[in-house]
């Protein structure tokens, strides 16, 4: 097992009566890309934003990168980033000012070399000078993804990072986290519903229902294991099964 | 780097942040100066007007403008946290930003500094249209104007705080609060008329709050002749008792609101 980057324990998040997150607990090794998946409501925006500490746990314990998130997550923020498509940047800024502004927030060396570097890799350099509102979706998701990239982070924490965009728009998007997380090393933990997107970049799945984890493991593993031909198909079993049909395994690792 | 200077690092990216919006953005510039020159104008005739018709202001020449010009820098002040927090939920930005390395307290300070330069900046031309065309220089104030001005800045920060704490609370709803605050405390601010004109009962509430004070001091200067160090002590210690309290206020918002989750949902 390599050595753990995310370590959740009896996770718990209510809102009033209502239980989002009901106790999970999993790890994630470090250079690994892992799935949460799961239907609407599952669980999966709760849980990340727990884990970046934008949300205050009901229950539980969460350590990343070796730091108590609860009680001390601005240890942890520097080496962290997050990317999701229905966080938005200041539209009157443009993509270089937005990207210096963050550039700032992280205290990252050299800004503007970083800024250029990452307008190369993601193909936005004209877009450079031109204002964040003006751009399509896909140009906002690869400026979006620059902003979580900025920081070269340790841990990369996406949801829903290819949601609207058009087949050839993710698909670049999904090259390029897929070769980020080779040449980097960082971990990736990817909130999806998407089994196209899950199956093409993650070696590990946690499978959310109704705010537990239902069930988890390599995307192979997890179709022999249901006997199905697709992930799709096993993310249908899961999300169809009968309330109680499914066990909560929490609890176990992420490999 | 050490952790001080990061920290300032991070209060400037968010004052750059402000920036980049304003020298793009000509509404916003505009803001920054329309309503006071529009209001030294409108106060300057009325003062012109009075100055003949009035003992008091033909005694004081200016105290209304005076009034006016010092109400602007609170008003102004306020409105520059607040709304600078407001731009951050119009934007859908507040996620990005506290998922940052970003502190709470060190976007306060950024937001007290660019609420400071907006104030300052969008006095100077008021000041100008108040010496040319009415020969009223806010300086002949001397040097306790220095004092006036922080202690309205200082209350309109804080007064900005607790809106800012308002409005993670009750969400957008409460923007309103934004623009009205100021103008709810106004009567009781004493700008334009003494403390002693309230009714009784009403004068411990003004004298409660540091506006009173201040437009007592200014008022004492420009009538008297006198500068009462008392005013301004009183302003000041309410301001940090006030101050000390709004920041207690905010975190506890803050707080709130990261246990419910309004900070992704603000906005939306």
């Amino acid at each position: 097992m390599s050595k753990e980057i995310i370590s959740v324990s009896g996770l718990t998040k209510s809102f009033g009566g209502n239980v989002a997150v009901d106790g999970i607990s999993f790890t994630v090794g470090e250079g690994s890309v892992t799935g949460l998946l799961g239907g609407n409501g599952a669980g999966k925006t709760t849980t990340i934003s727990m884990l970046l500490g934008l949300l205050i746990p009901t229950g539980g314990s969460i350590s990343i990168l070796g730091v108590d998130m609860i009680r001390h997550r601005y240890r942890a923020l520097p080496s962290m980033n997050f990317q999701s498509p229905y966080v938005d940047l200041p539209h009157r800024l443009t993509v270089r000012e937005n990207l210096a502004v963050y550039a700032g927030l992280y205290v990252v060396g050299r800004p503007r070399q970083r800024i250029a570097e990452l307008a190369e890799a993601l193909d936005f350099g004209p877009l450079l000078g031109r204002n964040y509102g003006s751009l399509s979706a896909g140009q906002k998701t690869r400026v979006g993804l620059a902003k979580a990239l900025i920081n070269r982070p340790r841990l990369l924490l996406l949801d829903e990072p290819t949601a609207s965009l058009d087949p050839d728009s993710a698909d670049r998007i999904r090259q390029y986290l897929a070769d980020y997380a080779r040449a980097s090393g960082a971990t990736l933990l990817i909130a999806s519903h998407n089994m196209l997107e899950v199956e093409r970049l993650c070696s590990d799945l946690l499978m959310m229902r109704r705010g537990k984890i239902v069930d988890q493991g390599a995307p192979a593993a997890l179709i022999d294991r249901y006997g199905r031909a697709t992930l799709e198909e096993v993310f249908l079993d899961i999300a169809r099964a009968p309330p109680g049909a499914l066990a909560d395994v929490g609890g176990a690792a992420v490999p | 780097m050490n952790p001080a200077a990061a920290s300032v690092r991070r209060i400037n990216a968010i004052v750059m942040r402000y920036w980049y919006l304003l020298r793009r953005s000509f509404p916003r510039v505009l803001d920054l100066f329309y309503w006071q020159a529009l209001d030294v104008l409108m106060w300057g005739f009325l003062s012109q007007f009075l100055a003949g018709n009035s003992s008091f202001v033909a005694k004081a020449g200016g105290i209304l403008l005076a009034g006016m010009l010092l109400w602007d820098v609170l008003y102004r002040s306020q409105l520059g946290v607040s709304v600078g927090f407001l731009e951050e939920i119009w934007s859908r930005n507040l996620g990005h930003l506290f998922v940052s390395p970003l502190r709470a307290t060190e976007w306060l300070a950024a937001l007290t500094l660019v609420s400071a330069a907006r104030t300052l900046v969008g006095l100077g031309p008021a000041v100008a249209i108040a010496a040319l065309l009415y020969h009223f220089s806010i300086f002949d104030l001397g040097f306790p104007l220095a004092g006036f001005l922080v202690n309205l800045m200082i209350m309109g920060w804080w007064l900005g705080l607790l809106i800012v704490a308002l409005i993670l609370r009750y969400g957008q709803g409460a923007e309103n609060m934004a623009w009205a605050a100021a103008m709810i405390l106004s009567p009781i601010s004493a700008v334009y008329y003494p403390v002693s004109i309230m009714p009784a009962w009403l004068q411990p509430v003004a004298l409660a709050f540091p506006a009173a004070h201040v437009f007592e001091g200014m008022r004492g200067v420009m009538v008297d002749h006198v500068f009462q160090a008392s005013s301004l002590e009183w302003a000041f210690g309410l301001n940090l008792a006030y101050l000390a309290g709004a920041g207690v206020v905010f975190l506890l918002a803050f707080n709130d609101a990261r246990q419910r989750g309004a900070l992704l949902q603000l906005g939306e």
